[in-house]
């Protein structure tokens, strides 16, 4: 048995041996899906293996904690307190620091979080690693700075080191500790304290989970409440982002199959005579079955290894930005480093091989169901196209249907991505048919004979190049939609920067006291034309993490502060404590009208405000509202002032800032202009929409190699169908063109039906996928330069593509046309 | 007593200053790293003598202290009880008693054991906390001792005398606590010379005062059940800044309440190459104290209980020849074990022979 199957398997695969290029196809369709989607998976995860990271150092995920009713800081009294009353309370300090880096002219802000060993909860993954490290070191002065080993690695330091702020603190030596989370300084809390300004004070208490499961009452003196704590926030608001990813990880991966399928399915055509001889000679059924399915398993295994490793290169490559964008984003720190998993390994190969089944699977069926002795009816293509085609179509409109009544009914964003899923699948089903239609009518304009075998002959081959053309229609429109979305968010973000960066100069003071002697000093300079201090402090209303920012009145605001939605007078009615104006994602998702309360949490209870306006708020994951300064100092007592930004005579603007350098070192992030904060908001912009740009173009490349596999499967039969004509005396040059001139028509025709779905996935992203995943709408904007260009991008892959099967007709000598003719006669 | 020295064990290796197994403790730094050179913290000298009440407070410039009670009680059904209550001060360096006070600056450390035991049960509990901020730590006047919710303090107004004549003690771990209420009216006893401590044929030493005579009145809850208890208590207290030699590898340690009023402490520290170490106390019924030489003392394990995966001697024979003194001891609960990270024996015994009594064992290293 296992002599005969070897045999077979020699006979099967001599057919590669006999054309390496389509078997190169079939590995390169194999390779780019698996690559594109290992490499995106492998982003998801290292984000996600950050994440967890950072959620399971202290406990399992949703870590209960004690915090001041307000968010704000508390004094550690309240710590000794619990602990003498028995709760296994542990107190924490958080806050950020910018690293003064030599190489960084900026620095690099990092979490610095202060913990006290002894206290914490044993559950977390901190404790463990605690055990394997000198704890007295950490706890005695100097002290130890413990910090992730791929951080460290990125921030181009190492253990031992001493890292100084660009405040001037020094933190004490970096030591390495593996379950320290990417972008986080661990120190003791004495140490947070210092660095961080905060003598005797707490953000939060963490509580044993186990004492914690019913939240007992706290004692009277001890003003804290409740909280959960986790990731959670962080999971919500990068949730999107990394469906994103996923989704066109999933669409790469769907083309990348196309290649497979076409492949697959020539491979099988031209064997057809090989598999019938065979089991002419007693090949057994079975035997043929098990060879075929051997056959793809070798190869699925050897174009899924190669496609983790390009997938994990890929990642490499892009980690960088995803990294910086997720920080940029979110504020979520993700490891720029990645480390090759042994289960990457797993998934990437078990994927490829559920993916050439998937796509070769049908070509094995049709080996099953193949007769032993009737040969293959050629003429028989037109029925059996008309038929597939129209079945094709059906699936398609239902698809399309079904995406309709997502529109309608669809909730959340895995109905939105369902969505996108239909609409586009739905379309490329369609597309044999549109095209098939568009080419009979085409034939109906035809005058000369030549013009009808032009048509006719293009509607033949529409059977083995639909699912090409398929690939092609779906690369096309995933990239005028997403194209569109970028372009007009970039677009939208532009304009949106430009009101919105109204002064000229932000500032943030380091303390009260500092912020008082600024506002001094500025007052005395006469290019100051206003100071606009402002007051934040981090809340949340209807559980959702929100600033609550204090804006003092000034006729700027409505001048410059574009709202999507306002009530009459309503910067009069704010600057007056009587309501608030909110950012358009926190609207959307607590469902606030103009008009609603809403409520916030503040150290004294619950404050309730009128919604007066909605505004803009892009790329923060957060929620946002305006209120009056005066009332925000009221309800959180001893503020200190988080931001000032300044109008200033524009020619006196490096002067003041070289004043504002000398008197009061205000260094790196606490003193920018606004084209610098400009460049930033752009660059993080830029940054996360790379890994997009970059999958997108990538898809697009795959394809056009698909359009190539399928237009060089094609080749060879097309020399039978082409020999009656050179019989007739069309020269080969002449059919070359006609054959090239067939290609770039069906071509452009995707093209042209790209654009419309393409336009259609666009709003879907905007109107749906944003809507739901970031809670903000985008203007719609049209890019028709954008799509002429992807148009344009299309058909020079697809000339590329057409060269070598086309000149292989040129090349071809009368001799192999005459056999062809007379074989085929 | 360094018998008390097993639960500082758990500290050190917690603190990665330890850093070994108990079983096979550093050649050069004996049990539980307390045979490591002391630089810096001041060194035990024999010509000290006590100040109270100052010296109940804690001595920071010394590397290592502890404030130790351990309690043989009987509840109104006749059961017998033990109770202990441990508090440990580590300095992680040298400290000024105003540095070791400087909020998170303080480099010392504290470590709490509680347990209790009836001849069916056990359960134990610890607390670890830093020093400076509150949470744990010693204060002198009025007196308490205290990590987290469990404390030893001053009992009301003393009217003068030491502060030690009337305590409240008080702990709780998982399904058990007690308060109990020590009295004594006699005042503390010097261990040793004079409170000077010998530990070794060398220099290790450490202050050593004991308060034997308390007697106890209290309530235990077990397993939400409230037992009222009263008996026997005996408070030790000792600190030094390297009491063992660097071959000492543990230790067996008695306190013992005879019934006719004498106390007697003994202690044997085992040394890797044999020859151990015998220190005691022989304490009258009026407080006179007595330091017995190490020949004075024959210790005899009699038999080995399977504990914990170990075999730990809880049956003893101990001769004090010119006292007249030869009984065997029996444990309460032959699994009095402190499964704690670094584990060891420590439990209530009752003996009997030419003397009878109850009284507490400690056996670490094993």
């Amino acid at each position: 048995m296992i002599h005969r199957l070897g045999w077979v398997l020699r006979t099967l695969l001599s057919h590669w041996r006999r054309h390496p290029l389509q078997g190169i196809c079939l590995l390169v369709g194999l390779w780019l899906a698996t690559a594109l989607w290992t490499g995106v998976q492998a982003l998801n995860e290292q984000a996600g293996d950050s994440y967890d990271r950072a959620a399971s150092l202290f406990g399992e995920d949703n870590q209960s904690v004690l915090v001041s009713p307000g968010n704000q800081g508390f004094d550690q009294q309240y710590f000794i307190t619990l602990r003498r009353a028995g709760w296994p309370v542990s107190p924490i300090l958080q806050g950020s620091v910018t690293l003064a880096l030599p190489d960084g002219p900026a620095g690099r802000r990092l979490q610095l979080t202060g913990i006290e060993p002894l206290s914490l909860p044993t559950q977390g993954s901190l404790v463990g690693a605690m055990q394997q490290v000198d704890l007295a070191g950490f706890l005695v002065p100097p002290g130890r700075t413990w910090i992730a080993p791929d951080t460290l690695a990125e921030l181009g330091l190492a253990s031992g080191d001493t890292a100084e702020l660009a405040n001037g603190q020094a933190l004490p030596p970096l030591q390495t500790v593996e379950s320290v989370p990417p972008g986080m300084l661990l120190v003791d809390i004495g140490v947070a304290q210092r660095v961080l300004d905060e003598p005797g004070r707490l953000s939060q208490l963490l509580v044993d989970s186990a004492f914690a499961a019913d939240q007992p009452a706290l004692p009277e003196q001890v003003a804290l409440r409740w909280d959960v704590r986790g990731e959670g926030d962080l999971q919500r608001l990068t949730d999107s982002f990394h469906m994103n990813l996923t989704a066109l990880g999933l669409l790469a991966f769907i083309v990348g199959l196309f290649i497979v399928h076409a492949a697959a399915g020539l491979a099988m055509e031209q064997r057809r005579g090989l598999l019938q001889t065979l089991r002419a000679c007693g090949t057994s059924l079975r035997l043929v079955v098990c060879a075929l399915l051997l056959e793809l398993l070798v190869l699925a295994l050897v174009g899924g290894s190669l496609g983790v490793l390009s997938g994990f290169a890929l990642a490499s490559l892009l980690v960088g930005d995803l990294a910086a964008s997720l920080r940029g984003l979110y504020g979520a720190q993700v490891a720029g480093q990645l480390v090759l998993d042994s289960q990457w390994w797993l998934a990437g190969l078990a994927m490829s091989l559920a993916g050439t089944l998937l796509a070769g699977g049908s070509s094995v069926l049709k080996a099953m169901r193949l007769p032993v002795l009737a040969w293959a009816r050629p003429q028989a293509w037109r029925d059996a196209q008309a038929r597939s085609i129209k079945r094709l179509a059906i699936m398609g409109v239902l698809l399309l249907l079904v995406a309709g009544v997502l529109i309608y009914l669809g909730e959340g964003l895995v109905a939105g991505f369902m969505l996108l899923g239909c609409l586009l699948l739905g379309a490329a089903w369609l597309l044999p048919l549109m095209l098939s239609l568009l080419l009979r009518s085409g034939r109906k304009l035809a005058r000369s004979p030549l013009g009808h075998w032009f048509w006719a002959d293009s509607q033949q081959q529409l059977s083995g190049l639909s699912l090409a053309l398929m690939a092609l229609l779906l690369a096309l429109a995933a990239n005028i939609g997403v194209g569109s979305m970028t372009e007009g968010f970039r677009l939208t973000f532009t304009d949106w920067l430009d009101q919105r960066l109204a002064a000229d100069l932000y500032l943030r003071p380091e303390s009260q006291a500092q912020a008082d002697s600024i506002e001094q000093w500025l007052s005395r300079q006469p290019s100051v034309q206003a100071q606009l201090p402002s007051w934040q402090v981090q809340s949340r209303v209807g559980d959702w993490p929100t600033e609550v920012s204090g804006v003092i009145d000034h006729p700027l605001y409505a001048q410059r502060w574009p709202l999507l939605e306002a009530a009459p007078g309503a910067w009069e009615q704010l600057a007056q404590g009587r309501g608030a104006v909110v950012s358009e994602q926190l609207a959307y998702r607590l469902e606030i009208e103009l008009g609603d309360a809403i409520e916030v949490e503040t150290p004294s209870g619950i404050w309730t405000l009128p919604v007066l306006g909605r505004y803009a708020d892009y790329g923060n994951p957060k929620g946002q509202l305006l209120v009056s300064a005066e009332q925000l100092n009221q309800r959180w007592p001893g503020l200190e002032v988080s931001s000032i930004g300044l109008l200033v005579d524009d020619e006196a603007i490096s002067e003041l800032v070289a004043g504002l350098q000398d008197n009061f070192e205000l260094g790196g992030f606490s003193l920018i202009d606004q084209a610098a904060l400009k460049r930033y908001s752009q660059q993080v912009f830029e940054q996360t929409f790379a890994a997009t740009a970059a999958l997108n173009t990538l898809t697009l490349g795959v394809a056009a190699v698909a359009l190539f596999t399928s237009l060089l499967s094609l080749a060879d039969a097309r020399l039978s169908q082409l020999a009656p004509l050179w019989s007739m005396g069309l020269r080969p040059s002449r059919l070359a063109w006609l054959s090239l001139a067939q290609m770039l028509m069906l071509a452009t025709l995707t093209c042209a039906l790209a654009i419309p779905v393409g336009l259609a996935l666009a709003w879907c992203l905007v109107e749906v996928v944003n809507v739901q995943a970031f809670g903000w709408r985008l203007p719609w904007h049209w890019f028709p330069y954008q799509w002429l260009t992807l148009a344009g991008f299309a058909l020079l892959a697809v000339l590329l593509a057409s060269i070598s099967p086309v000149w292989r007709i040129v090349r071809v000598g009368p001799t192999q046309l005459l056999r062809q003719f007379a074989h085929d006669a | 007593m360094m018998h008390r020295l097993s639960g500082l064990f758990m500290l050190l290796t917690m603190l990665g200053l330890a850093g070994c197994d108990p079983e096979q403790p550093p050649a050069d730094a004996g049990f539980a790293g307390l045979g490591e050179q002391a630089e810096g913290f001041t060194q035990v000298t024999p010509d000290r003598r006590f100040e109270f009440p100052a010296d109940h407070g804690a001595h920071p410039d010394f590397r290592i202290e502890w404030w130790y009670v351990t309690a043989n009680l009987t509840d109104e059904d006749g059961r017998e009880w033990g109770a202990q209550w441990t508090l440990f001060r580590q300095a992680l360096q040298p400290q000024t008693p105003q540095g070791a006070e400087a909020g998170w600056n303080s480099a010392q450390v504290w470590l709490g054991h509680s347990a209790v035991i009836h001849a069916d049960g056990h359960k134990y509990a610890d607390r670890l906390a830093r020093g400076g901020v509150g949470q744990a730590g010693v204060r002198v006047e009025p007196f308490e001792a205290w990590i987290d919710d469990w404390s030893l303090a001053q009992a009301g107004d003393t009217q003068g005398q030491d502060s030690f004549s009337a305590l409240s003690v008080k702990a709780a771990g998982e399904d058990y606590r007690y308060q109990l209420n020590l009295t004594a009216d006699r005042p503390v006893v010097p261990q040793g010379e004079q409170g000077y401590s010998r530990k070794s044929e060398g220099d290790q030493a450490s202050y050593y005062y004991s308060q034997p005579f308390f007697s106890v009145e209290g309530a235990i809850e077990w397993e939400g059940e409230r037992h009222t208890v009263s008996g026997q208590a005996w408070l030790d207290r000792e600190w030094s800044s390297q009491p063992l030699a660097a071959n000492q590898q543990g230790w067996d340690w008695f306190s013992l309440h005879l019934e006719g009023g004498e106390k007697l402490m003994l202690f044997r520290l085992r040394s890797t190459g044999g020859g151990h170490y015998y220190s005691g106390t022989w304490i009258q019924p009026d407080g006179e104290t007595q330091p017995l030489a190490p020949d004075a003392i024959e210790l005899e394990p009699l038999g080995e209980t399977a504990v914990a995966g170990r075999d730990v001697p809880t049956r003893w024979r101990l001769k004090v020849p010119g006292r007249d003194f030869d009984v065997t001891t029996e444990p309460l609960n032959d699994q009095a074990w402190m499964g704690t990270t670094i584990p060891y024996w420590e439990g209530p015994i009752r003996f009997s022979g030419s003397h009878a009594g109850a009284g507490y064992l400690e056996m670490t290293g094993y």
